[in-house]
């Protein structure tokens, strides 16, 4: 039982996620969490102005209840299934880190610099947390997948456009990990 | 109780992906930093695993669980809109640390400021539907 609480290796994990996309392909669906964020833009009445949101968002709602199912998931896993030994990552990481002021993880999944409830005093979180999301959004439906789509399900299904986003994908983060984040904080 | 299958599959997904560390600012980091293989270790054993079973399912013709055939959605053409909207999507994924699967799981799990996260994320999406004409793709 001790080893659901700790870290689950890489192995477990990659075949579970693998396992995740073969089962919603067997119930004749497909895997990609963005088209949630355009259901959900849809939903609130936006195709009535925006043709983009103009689409039969109700076809969409299995997925939509795949992300309910995966809040629970989370809400358990952090409440019910945690130890202190999670998120052990590697020394240099912490190191570099601490030069930057972000927390050490110390079995935290998220640093207190970007995620304590009092981001919400700071105007800078704030505009560091809603541009992130801005990228995210903007960037996963132009690009019209994100890791699940893309990395995941493209890559799995062996189709080309996935492959160039996924290199996108890691351009884009080796340039805001090895350059801009160290202006930000 | 169509519905039950759909909230089953998302709790493991949920599950696997705080319990994997994947839904982690610290991991995303680190693996952008080379610092670690756990993080590549995932994604590959994931593809790994879809490519098999695909291919599995394309070769004996395995049906869904109505009784379908199996269709692979194939990806919209084009090359601007991977490389573009990848590059975007990737300097915000590095920025906070979260992909839309674990957006959604660590404010189930109760983490609050990834509601500002959800918002720049909706309104990202908007951002796109309102100028997408006006794109390259």
């Amino acid at each position: 039982m001790e080893i659901l609480f700790q870290t689950w290796p890489w192995y477990v994990s990659g075949f579970l996620i693998g396992m995740v996309m073969l089962s919603l392909i067997y119930f004749g669906k497909t895997f990609g969490m963005s088209s949630n964020l355009r259901s959900l833009c849809a939903m609130s009445g936006l195709g009535r102005k925006v043709g983009f949101f103009d689409f039969d968002w109700k076809a969409q709602r299995w997925n939509l209840v795949v992300v309910l199912g995966a809040m629970l998931g989370g809400f358990v896993a952090v409440h019910f299934m945690s130890d202190a030994s999670n998120v052990a990552i590697n020394p240099k990481t912490i190191a570099q880190l601490t030069q930057l002021g972000i927390d050490a993880p110390n079995g935290k999944l998220l640093p207190d610099a970007l995620f304590s409830n009092a981001v919400f005093q700071s105007p800078k979180s704030i505009f560091i947390l809603i541009i992130g999301g801005i990228l995210i959004g903007f960037g996963t439906r132009y690009a019209s997948g994100c890791t699940s789509g893309h990395a995941i399900y493209g890559l799995s299904s062996l189709q080309l456009p996935s492959l160039k986003a996924v290199i996108g994908f890691f351009i884009g983060g080796l340039i805001m990990a090895h350059f801009i984040l160290p202006l930000i904080f | 109780m169509k519905a039950l299958k759909y909230i089953v599959v998302g709790f493991i997904f949920g599950i696997v992906l705080t319990k994997s560390e994947a839904v982690s600012w610290y991991r995303i980091y680190e693996m952008f930093m080379f610092q670690s293989f756990h993080m590549y270790g995932i994604i590959m054993v994931a593809i790994i695993t879809g490519v098999i079973g695909i291919q599995i399912i394309k070769r004996k013709n395995i049906k869904d669980f109505k009784g379908f055939p199996i269709e692979i959605i194939p990806k919209e053409p084009g090359s601007i809109r991977f490389w573009v909207g990848g590059i975007l999507f990737g300097l915000g994924w590095a920025l906070v640390g979260a992909c839309p699967g674990p957006i959604f799981i660590l404010l189930g799990a109760g983490f609050l400021p990834l509601l500002l996260v959800l918002f720049g994320a909706l309104f990202g999406t908007f951002l796109y539907g309102v100028i997408k004409d006006k794109l390259p793709h």
